[in-house]
C-alpha cells in the first residue's frame, strides 16, 4: 500500500498566529488517483494544498512525496521542480504576454538562469505547445495577450499550463468556481483526461461537479479529517450532512456552494 | 506561420536601426563640437536607461538607486584620469586634507584596464549583494525602492563624508589625457563619441538579446506574477539577481562614459535627483521597450538643454509640463504613440486588464 502512495501527509498542523487552520489532518493520495477535497469554509482544505506545494510551512507532521522525499522544507520552486503543480483559485496566469508565451514558460525544461538565456524552442516544443493548446481548446488565441482572454479561458490556460509542467502530482483550487455550466462541462473533460495520466487533488464546492466523478472523497471539517469514502458514503454521514446544513440532510448539500 | 507573417515588419524594423545607427556614427559630420560633447552625454545616459529599463520595464522591480551604479563607474573612470593628470602622485584634493600619500585603494587604478574592470565589477558586485538579502528574502514593490534610496544616501553621504579619498562635494576633477591622447582634443572627442556610440548600440543588441530570450520572458512573467513563476518551478530571486546585477553593470559602464565628456564627477551628480530623473526617461520614452528607454533618455536631455538654454528662468515650467502631458496622453511614452494608434482600431480590450495582477 505505502509504495503506491505517491503523496503521504502524516499528521499535519497548520497554525496562523496561534489559530490552528489544520490540525492533524493526514492524507494518502495513490499513484493515479483522483480525489475531491470538501468541507464547509475555513474547513482549511486551501491550507492543506498550500502545504502540499509549499507556500505554508506546516508546523509539525509530514509530507511525504515519491515516498522518499519530505517536501516541508523545500522552497516552493524546488517542490514545483520535483513535480506537485498548484492552480490557485483565481486564475493567475500571465496578462501581459501572449497564451504562447504563458505556455512556453510553463513547459518542462531546465529552469536556469543559463538555461534559459540559451533556451531555442525547437520543433517538438512548438508541437507540445500546438497539441495543448488543441487540447484546452485556445488554438485560435495562440497570439493573443492573456489579459484579453475570458474568465474561463484564462482558468484552461493555466490547467494548460499546469499540464506542460508535466506534475506527477496536481492541486486544483476551485477550478470551476465562477464558470458557466457549459464551461464547467468542458472543465469536466478536461479533468477527466488529465487524471488518466496523473494524481490529481481537487478542491471543490461544486457537489454536483464533484458526483460526475466516481472518485474518493475528502471531507474536511475545522483542520480535521472528518470523513473519506465515495460521494455516496460521504452523503449518507449524519456529521458530514450537520457540518454542512446544520441539521438538514442532504438534499441541498448539491445546492451548497458556500 | 506567425514568423512568416511578422517577416516584412521584422525587416523594417531591421531597416530603422540600420538608419538609427547611421545616424549616430554620422552625426560628428552635422553637429559642431559643442553639440556632439552634449549628444555624446545623452548617449550615455540612453545606456543607463537601457539598464534601468530591463529591471523596471521587463521586470517590474523600480530602483530609484541607478544613480549610485551609474556614479561607482563614473567615480572608477575619474580615479584612473585623475592619476593620468598628476602622474601617479597623490591628486590636488588630498593634499588639501593633509593628505600625503596615495592611498592604498587607489594605487590599481593607475592602470586603464584595472579601472574599466572596477567601473562595471564594483557596481555590479553591490548590486548583487543589494539583490541577494532583498530578493531572496522577498522585499519587492516599495520596500525594495525605498532601500535603493537609502543606498543612494549612504553612498553619496561616504562620498561627501572622506572628502580626503573622495574629492568631497567637489568630486573628481581636473583630468587631461586618456591613455595619452588629451581629453581637450576635438579629435579625441570625436573618438570618444564613436566609442560611445558604439557603447550604445552594442548594449541595445545585448538587451535585445536578453529581452528576447527565453530568459527575458520569465523576467516579464515575474514581473506579472512573481508567484506563478515560483509555482511553476523557476527561483524569481536568482532571475531578479542577474537582472538587477546587469542593469547595474550597464549603468556603471554609463557612468564610464559620461566621465569622459563632461570631465568631472561629484555627488551630486548621482544623488537622489539624478537617481529619480534616470527613471523618468525611462516612463517618458516608454518602459518594457528597449528603443522607447534609450530615446527618452535623448530626448528629455535635449529637451532639457534646449529649454534651459531658451529659457534660463522658467525651463523648469517647461520640463513639468512636459511631464504632465506624456504622463495623461501617452501611458506608454514616446515608443507606446505608434501602438497607441494602431492598438484602438484593432482590438480593444477591456480597460481595467494588464494593470491589474491576479497572481497570488
Amino acid at each position: 500500500m505505502k509504495e503506491s502512495a505517491i503523496l503521504q501527509c502524516d499528521d499535519v498542523t497548520v497554525e496562523f498566529d496561534g489559530f490552528k487552520a489544520v490540525r492533524g489532518m493526514s492524507l494518502q493520495l495513490l499513484k493515479g488517483e483522483l480525489r475531491f477535497l470538501i468541507g464547509p469554509n475555513g474547513a482549511g482544505k486551501t491550507t492543506m494544498l498550500d502545504v502540499i506545494c509549499g507556500k505554508v510551512r506546516p508546523s509539525s507532521g509530514k509530507v511525504t512525496f515519491g515516498g522518499k522525499v519530505d517536501i516541508t522544507r523545500k522552497k516552493e520552486h524546488q517542490i514545483a521542480e520535483l513535480g506537485i503543480g498548484r492552480k490557485f483559485q483565481a486564475p493567475s496566469i500571465f496578462p501581459s504576454m501572449t497564451v504562447e508565451e504563458n505556455l512556453e514558460i510553463a513547459m518542462r525544461q531546465k529552469r536556469g538562469v543559463f538555461a534559459t538565456l540559451f533556451a531555442k524552442t525547437r520543433g517538438e516544443d512548438r508541437d507540445r505547445i500546438g497539441g495543448q493548446l488543441q487540447m484546452i481548446g485556445l488554438p485560435d488565441k495562440a497570439s493573443w495577450r492573456a489579459g484579453g482572454l475570458s474568465h474561463g479561458e484564462k482558468q484552461w490556460l493555466e490547467i494548460g499550463m499546469l499540464l506542460l509542467q508535466e506534475p506527477e502530482v496536481l492541486l486544483l483550487d476551485e477550478p470551476v468556481a465562477g464558470m458557466t455550466d457549459k464551461e464547467t462541462d468542458k472543465t469536466g473533460e478536461l479533468l477527466r483526461e488529465i487524471a488518466r495520466q496523473r494524481s490529481v487533488v481537487v478542491v471543490e464546492h461544486d457537489m454536483a461537479f464533484v458526483r460526475s466523478f466516481a472518485s474518493k472523497v475528502t471531507v474536511m471539517h475545522e483542520g480535521r479529517l472528518l470523513k473519506e469514502g465515495s460521494m455516496d458514503e460521504v452523503q449518507a454521514d449524519d456529521r458530514v450532512a450537520e457540518v454542512y446544513l446544520g441539521k438538514r440532510r442532504d438534499a441541498d448539500v448539491s445546492r451548497s456552494t458556500a | 506561420m506567425q514568423l512568416k507573417k511578422l517577416a516584412p515588419r521584422r525587416l523594417w524594423i531591421l531597416a530603422g536601426y540600420a538608419a538609427a545607427a547611421a545616424a549616430l556614427f554620422s552625426a560628428p559630420l552635422f553637429v559642431g563640437d559643442f553639440r556632439l560633447n552634449l549628444l555624446a552625454k545623452f548617449l550615455a545616459f540612453a545606456i543607463v536607461a537601457l539598464g534601468l529599463d530591463l529591471i523596471w520595464g521587463y521586470t517590474g522591480i523600480l530602483s530609484l538607486g541607478h544613480g549610485i551604479f551609474f556614479g561607482l563607474g563614473a567615480y572608477a573612470m575619474a580615479m584612473y584620469l585623475k592619476l593620468e593628470a598628476s602622474g601617479g602622485k597623490p591628486p590636488d584634493f588630498m593634499g588639501w586634507s593633509g593628505l600625503k600619500e596615495l592611498p592604498l585603494f587607489w594605487r590599481p587604478f593607475e592602470s586603464f584596464g584595472f579601472a574599466v574592470a572596477a567601473g562595471i565589477a564594483i557596481p555590479a558586485v553591490l548590486a548583487l549583494v543589494l539583490g541577494y538579502f532583498t530578493f531572496r528574502n522577498r522585499i519587492r514593490g516599495v520596500y525594495f525602492t525605498i532601500l535603493t534610496q537609502a543606498l543612494v544616501i549612504i553612498t553619496t553621504t561616504l562620498l561627501i563624508g572622506q572628502q580626503a579619498y573622495t574629492g568631497g562635494t567637489n568630486g573628481i576633477t581636473g583630468y587631461s589625457a586618456l591613455l595619452g591622447f588629451s581629453l581637450g582634443s576635438p579629435d579625441t572627442k570625436r573618438a570618444l563619441y564613436w566609442i560611445t556610440a558604439a557603447a550604445l548600440i552594442s548594449i541595445f543588441v545585448l538587451c535585445r538579446f536578453l529581452t528576447g530570450s527565453r530568459f527575458g520572458k520569465v523576467l516579464r512573467a515575474i514581473r506579472d506574477g512573481e508567484n506563478r513563476v515560483r509555482f511553476i518551478g523557476y527561483d524569481p530571486a536568482i532571475y531578479q539577481m542577474v537582472a538587477f546585477t546587469i542593469s547595474a553593470a550597464i549603468a556603471g559602464i554609463a557612468g564610464m562614459l559620461f566621465v569622459l565628456h563632461v570631465g568631472i564627477i561629484s555627488p551630486s551628480m548621482l544623488g537622489i535627483v539624478p537617481s529619480i530623473e534616470m527613471v523618468l526617461w525611462v516612463a517618458i520614452g516608454g518602459r518594457g521597450t528597449l528603443i522607447g528607454a534609450a530615446l527618452g533618455a535623448i530626448l528629455m536631455n535635449w529637451a532639457k538643454s534646449e529649454f534651459s538654454t531658451a529659457y534660463p528662468e522658467g525651463w523648469t515650467l517647461f520640463m513639468g509640463l512636459l511631464f504632465v502631458l506624456v504622463v495623461v496622453f501617452m501611458p506608454k511614452g514616446v515608443a507606446g504613440l505608434a501602438g497607441q494608434l494602431n492598438w484602438r482600431k484593432k482590438r480593444r480590450e477591456p480597460r481595467h486588464e494588464g494593470v491589474r495582477n491576479p497572481a497570488v
